[in-house]
């Protein structure tokens, strides 16, 4: 039992450390974007919109929702090129996360927008508003709010769930982990280095998420 | 060159998906049991005990679940254990379980008004007692669905020890695509095996929450 | 020595002291009411007395059994002096036999058989041994409390409290709750109950406790305390001018 940690590879190749961090970021800030704004328009789908749409939309969650990550990724990396859509390692892996978040996000704010009063819509559509504009001014972001919990949650989630466009040769923070284990044979203390790295890095997303939301948000929730 | 028939296809990936049931079942077992652990942990009467549980939880719950599987599995390998990829997947698949399934009971816990934990304990109940008699029962009600959910997670987190070499559902559709050079056809029939046996856990899942809130005035 | 000594009892939660040093000894029998207004600590000096709540200075006991903050010396206490709830707190799991039955076996370790029988016993006692297979959310909320007023008897204690019993009822359901409690103290149950009965109080008390802000501000009959409040305090709270 007497194994001998050794970390002096750390001075060698925080390079790689630094750019894996830089690229999982960049991941997660594509993914979180525009896969929250493609789950509030699929929440719109599938609460208020047209009855064409639903089933689309709900096969699109359902399937994200029930396959894995990693399967949506090589099935996106490796599949999709069979189509004529040849895409990058980093292509592949940002719309992964995009897809992917946008269905987690999609269910968790349609909860919100089917908690609102039904006051609320009705309020609007005395307003002379139309059902859209008072889901656009009056109900989307009282709804958001309510679900910011749980959709930082989610993001912090897909965050660690990024870690496996490393199989694909995206060169985020587990692709630096895996190519210092290979070059220094040190696995253990490269996984602990990048495991670390992760729990930090969430924390600190956690933390930004409920900034931005108390930026969006000022006020306090209501109903 | 062999050529393979969807049928090839299928019946090789059908036949890897025991594998991931398997593993899904002994994570999802194992889990619960040392999730029921943390979670007594987690709401303890002494603070070191509830710390410890916390940090646990944060640890397994804000760190990628491929790390831990690398940890695993290569980690105790330095200890001079020959770890094979099933038990390095096993070990760290029941581990990750335990912290979300901890914290999804421990929610459901604390759902229970306030009154039954006083209403018991002037009743002379010890804390055990309390919990045992009182607390679980109810709490486990409302626990079946999201627990049930969380089975999903479960059965989806299994395709990440593939990449350690266990020889899965995941695995097997590289192996086979690398085979046939169909990966379109062989990722979509994998997505859709996945698929079948998530989304009945899924949609039970909804069905059992909402027949929850429709009865919530039933014992 | 009295049933209950209650002595220089303190309470704080964070800054703010709600019980600023209470003395109160009762008698085997008596049946105490305590009233104030809301935040006058009535309900806090209850829960401390079965040790819902930790007290922060002085001592209370019953029956010589010290509230201390142990499993032990709690469970001996608990045994002693039973509580019901404003709100029932009823096992809505369990049939009104089995909220019954439970912390008999459970904390008492008595047989099946002696603690099925002492669970009719006490269902027929408040009028509701027919009730015994159903739950909890079958019944009037006057029921529930009555199975709460047998969960406890059964236990056997030599003293309950009563915090706000009849509060959450429906006016009409009031009466058969207080009707239960005055057949108790008719038998020499020792009661001490926070209520907003005054007449109840008046008929059936052999004592009244008026709270203000942490303290005992006047006690005494209910016929000097009602017919004849001393401070301008009670007045109010009685609405006498």
């Amino acid at each position: 039992m007497s194994y001998h940690f050794e970390f002096n590879w750390l001075a060698q190749y925080y390079p790689e450390i630094v750019k894996g961090i830089g690229i999982t970021l960049q991941l997660i800030l594509i993914g979180a974007v525009l896969g929250i704004a493609l789950g509030i328009a699929c929440a719109w789908a599938r609460a208020l919109g047209p009855a064409w749409l639903k089933p689309i939309v709900a096969t699109y969650v359902e399937l994200i929702r029930n396959t894995p990550f990693l399967i949506q990724l090589f099935f996106i990396f490796f599949g999709l090129p069979s189509l004529g859509l040849q895409l990058g390692e980093l292509q592949a892996a940002n719309i992964a996360m995009v897809v992917n978040l946008g269905a987690y996000s999609c269910e968790i704010i349609r909860a919100g927008i089917q908690s609102t009063a039904k006051g609320q819509f009705e309020a609007g559509a005395s307003l002379a508003m139309t059902p859209f504009e008072t889901f656009r001014h009056v109900v989307l972001v009282p709804s958001l709010q309510r679900i910011w919990p749980a959709l930082s949650s989610q993001v912090v989630i897909v965050m660690l769930g990024s870690s496996v466009v490393s199989q694909i040769a995206a060169e985020d923070l587990t692709f630096a982990a895996n190519f210092i284990q290979s070059r220094t044979f040190r696995a253990f203390e490269a996984y602990m280095v990048s495991t670390a790295i992760y729990l930090i890095l969430a924390i600190l997303l956690r933390q930004a998420l409920a900034v931005i939301g108390s930026f969006i948000f000022p006020r306090r929730a209501a109903r | 060159m062999t050529e393979f028939t969807l049928w090839d296809i299928l019946r090789n990936l059908l036949l890897a998906t025991r594998w991931t049931i398997v593993l899904s079942l002994v994570s999802f077992v194992g889990g619960g049991a040392v999730g029921l652990l943390l979670l007594f942990a987690r709401i303890s009467a002494r603070k070191a005990v509830r710390v410890f549980a916390r940090c646990y939880i944060e640890l397994f719950q804000g760190t990628p679940l491929l790390m831990q599987l690398f940890i695993a599995f290569f980690g105790l390998g330095l200890f001079g254990i020959a770890v094979p990829a099933w038990l390095a997947a096993g070990v760290a698949l029941i581990l990750w379980a335990a912290s979300f399934l901890a914290e999804i009971w421990r929610g459901c816990v604390e759902a229970i008004a306030k009154g039954q934990w006083e209403a018991s304990a002037s009743l002379g109940m010890g804390r055990l007692q309390q919990m045992r008699y009182v607390i679980l029962p109810q709490a486990m009600r409302i626990a079946i669905p999201p627990t049930v959910g969380f089975s999903v997670q479960v059965i989806k987190g299994t395709a990440l020890t593939s990449i350690i070499g266990f020889v899965e559902l995941s695995k097997a559709g590289t192996v086979v695509t690398n085979a046939t050079f169909q990966p379109f056809t062989v990722y979509g029939l994998v997505a859709l095996i996945y698929f079948a046996l998530c989304w009945p856990l899924s949609k039970s899942s909804q069905i059992l929450e909402r027949k929850l809130n429709v009865a919530h005035r039933n014992h | 020595m009295s049933l209950i000594e209650i002595t220089e009892v303190r309470k704080s939660f964070g800054p703010n002291e709600v019980l600023k040093g209470i003395n109160l000894d009762v008698e085997p029998g008596e049946v105490i009411a305590i009233i104030g207004k809301s935040g006058s600590g009535k309900s806090t000096l209850l829960r401390c007395i079965n040790g819902l709540e930790m007290i922060s200075g002085g001592s209370i006991s019953v029956a010589g059994a010290q509230l201390l903050d142990d499993q032990l010396h709690l469970k001996t206490l608990r045994l002693k002096v039973g509580m019901i709830f404003q709100q029932f707190n009823l096992f809505p799991h369990l049939t009104v036999g089995g909220n019954v039955i439970l912390s008999q076996t459970v904390v008492k370790k008595t047989a099946a058989k002696t603690a099925e029988a002492m669970a009719r016993k006490m269902l027929d006692r408040v009028g509701l041994g027919h009730k015994f297979d159903a739950y909890p959310d079958e019944l009037s909320g006057g029921q529930q409390q009555r199975v709460a007023i047998a969960r406890a008897l059964a236990m056997e204690p030599i003293a309950l409290l009563c915090d706000e019993i009849t509060s959450a009822l429906d006016p009409e359901l009031v009466a058969e709750v207080l009707a239960v409690v005055r057949e108790l103290a008719a038998e020499g149950m020792t009661l001490l109950m926070v209520t907003h009965e005054m007449k109840f109080a008046r008929d059936v008390c052999s004592r009244v406790v008026f709270m203000h802000q942490g303290r005992v501000h006047e006690i005494g009959p209910p016929g000097e305390v009602f017919s004849n409040p001393q401070t301008p305090e009670l007045k109010q709270f009685l609405g006498v001018h």
